[in-house]
């Protein structure tokens, strides 16, 4: 059995935190995302995935990617369309700035009420922070079920989702109604790559904010605070109960160290001074 | 009203180590505090656990045991945290960052609009003053790498209330008390809280394995890096293991490459350990990887650059070649042990 669905992919451009400077942070102690090279967020692209699947099997679902962030991230939402998304939503917005995330779950379901879907699939957890608590939170505010950690969507009937999750130790099998909101593991298949097609059709997708003349069917979505409607105060700083006191950069405490080089009477004396101070036994 | 509450998960009828730490740390807390440690219990036939409770310093122990509660599942346990918190205004609430805590504590934080700090590395109180001035007194510090651990950040929620983090297993230390509190049971009437639309889910089937390789109880640790360069020459640091009685760790590169299981891979991504002596043998000390070993009491670093990050936070720094040094110190331990 087959169904239409409407499936939004939650993602994230993420700075690439394998290549952190010394710039990647503001006096302020917030994120200085310009500094950093940025990605589309790996688990998110496990998610697409996972939407771009069902969607396979289903024909006629529809996969929307749903990003927040600034101007650029709809770089990702392109990315989305070049291996099989059909549409994207840039949320944008200064109102948003400085959200924790809660304030940003709170955003995203704002969005996604106004999406309607019938799955929500996210990655579950974005490499900037390693939380994993946008996907849990917006299931909550948006008062429907969540299945964490999914491997793969196993089986969609007429109300019901059948999916694998992996554990730290192993797997579990659940089955839900939907709406559902999903976050996928990064042991879940890889993404498919863009496909020559998609990357031809969709070359010139651009927000207005990137190009004013873009043409109708080029037009990738920007939605500010206004066009999702809710409390102006649940958005960005306001909207965030978590406050960063401190950001310290890692530096190496200078501890004494002894240092020895590898001859025999180094090794020994080392070995022996273990067995004195019965570290070893 | 407005003490600590720790979320206490359980694995086969017992207490998961990462609650345990929870309550010992818990307990200083509340000792600066001047507030009561207490702790919750969700599962079927949890009951008898309550002790082992008390004997970490849980006052009392909200206990929601029910059969349909074996299994944890999302929105019946949120459903029975969120009803407590709203009744009893913890000021801090603690989850263990497993695969539930980490999927229970954002539904809970979302639902009472209260600040969740994920994977905290370190608690403390103190005080805070924000920008226009305002100050509080006696904030949970929940502190954190975040970044791929290029930064260390200070979380603090100043309005909302509880103030939750999640912590992982192995972070904390676990300590009981030589003398357990005298405690009590608060029984939660299941019955008023949870509905049939928090059974929506089910579980059609589980498999959970035993735990296999727990480096993380081990109190000597020999780890291998990218360095040992290869799947067979990591034989020579289980050999080193064999002969100390130790476990052996591996570094994300080592892991990445094959060497070894990822159930070995100590660092920001893999566990934490904090065992008498560690051993690090051609691994370069990338942060990712010293946020989970920098705690050991010893650490001695094997690398032939000099000028590798590792070698700054080691006791001892053996500046040669691995291949060199392991056989040594195998040989000159079998020496001394004689």
């Amino acid at each position: 059995m087959t169904k239409k669905l409407k499936i939004v992919v939650l993602a994230k451009q993420v700075p690439d935190t394998r290549n952190v400077g010394k710039n990647a942070m503001t006096p302020e102690g917030t994120v200085n995302r310009a500094a950093l090279p940025a990605i589309f967020n790996p688990e998110d692209m496990n998610a697409l995935e996972q939407a771009l699947r069902i969607k396979d099997k289903n024909p006629g679902t529809e996969v929307v990617l749903l990003t927040m962030g600034p101007a650029r991230a709809a770089e990702i939402i392109r990315e989305g369309l070049f291996r099989g998304a059909d549409g994207g939503v840039l949320l944008s917005d200064r109102k948003f700035a400085g959200s924790d995330t809660l304030a940003t779950s709170y955003a995203l379901s704002q969005a996604v009420k106004k999406l309607n879907p019938d799955l929500i699939i996210a990655g579950r957890q974005a490499i900037d922070g390693d939380t994993a608590q946008v996907g849990p939170q917006v299931a909550e505010k948006l008062n429907m079920p969540q299945v964490t950690y999914a491997e793969e969507v196993l089986e969609i009937t007429d109300s019901n989702i059948v999916i694998r999750r992996r554990l730290e130790r192993g797997i579990e099998v659940v089955s839900s109604p939907m709406p559902l909101l999903i976050t996928v593991h990064a042991t879940a298949a890889p993404c498919r790559p863009r496909n020559a097609k998609f990357l031809m059709k969709y070359k010139s997708a651009r927000t207005v904010t990137e190009d004013s003349s873009v043409s109708d069917a080029m037009k990738i979505t920007e939605w500010g605070a206004a066009e999702i409607g809710g409390d102006d105060n649940s958005f960005g700083l306001s909207g965030s109960p978590t406050k960063v006191k401190k950001v310290e950069n890692i530096v190496f405490q200078a501890k004494e160290a002894k240092r020895l080089t590898s001859s025999d009477a180094d090794i020994d004396s080392l070995i022996s001074e273990l067995f004195t101070n019965h570290t070893i036994g | 009203m407005n003490n600590i509450i720790v979320f206490c998960e359980t694995d086969n009828g017992k207490l998961c180590d990462v609650s345990l730490e929870l309550l010992t740390k818990g307990r200083t807390l509340a000792q600066t505090l001047k507030c009561d440690l207490e702790a919750l219990l969700i599962g079927s036939n949890v009951e008898s656990l309550a002790k082992e409770l008390y004997g970490y310093g849980a006052k009392r122990v909200h206990l929601a045991d029910n059969p349909k509660l074996e299994f944890y599942r999302t929105l019946p346990y949120a459903a029975i945290t969120i009803s407590l918190f709203k009744e009893e205004k913890p000021q801090i609430a603690l989850f263990g960052a497993t695969s539930i805590g980490r999927d229970l504590a954002p539904r809970v934080s979302s639902a009472l609009h209260s600040g969740l700090t994920a994977d905290c590395t370190s608690l403390e109180i103190g005080d805070h003053q924000d920008a226009k001035g305002n100050k509080w007194e006696n904030l949970l510090y929940q502190i954190r790498p975040a970044f791929g651990g290029n930064i260390i950040a200070t979380i603090v929620n100043p309005e909302h209330r509880p103030q939750m983090a999640t912590v992982r297993e192995g972070v904390m230390k676990k300590e009981p008390l030589s003398q357990p509190v005298d405690g009590s049971i608060n029984r939660i009437d299941t019955s008023k809280v949870l509905m049939d639309t928090d059974f929506v889910v089910s579980i059609i089937e589980r498999e959970i394995e035993e735990k296999k390789i727990d480096i993380k109880s081990s109190q000597i640790i020999v780890a291998g890096g990218y360095g040992v360069g290869s799947k067979e020459n990591f034989k020579l640091i289980f050999d080193l293991a064999k002969v100390l009685g130790a476990e052996v760790g591996a570094s994300r590169a080592a892991v990445d490459a094959g060497f070894v299981e990822h159930e070995r891979q100590v660092g920001q991504t893999g566990v934490t350990v904090r065992p008498k002596l560690f051993i690090s043998v051609g691994i370069s000390g990338q942060i990712q990887h010293t946020a989970g070993m920098d705690q050991s009491s010893m650490i001695i670093s094997i690398n032939s650059d000099p000028d590798a990050p590792i070698h700054q936070i080691a006791d001892y720094a053996i500046i040669g070649d691995l291949n060199e040094v392991v056989p040594k110190m195998i040989a000159s331990y079998k020496k001394h042990s004689k």
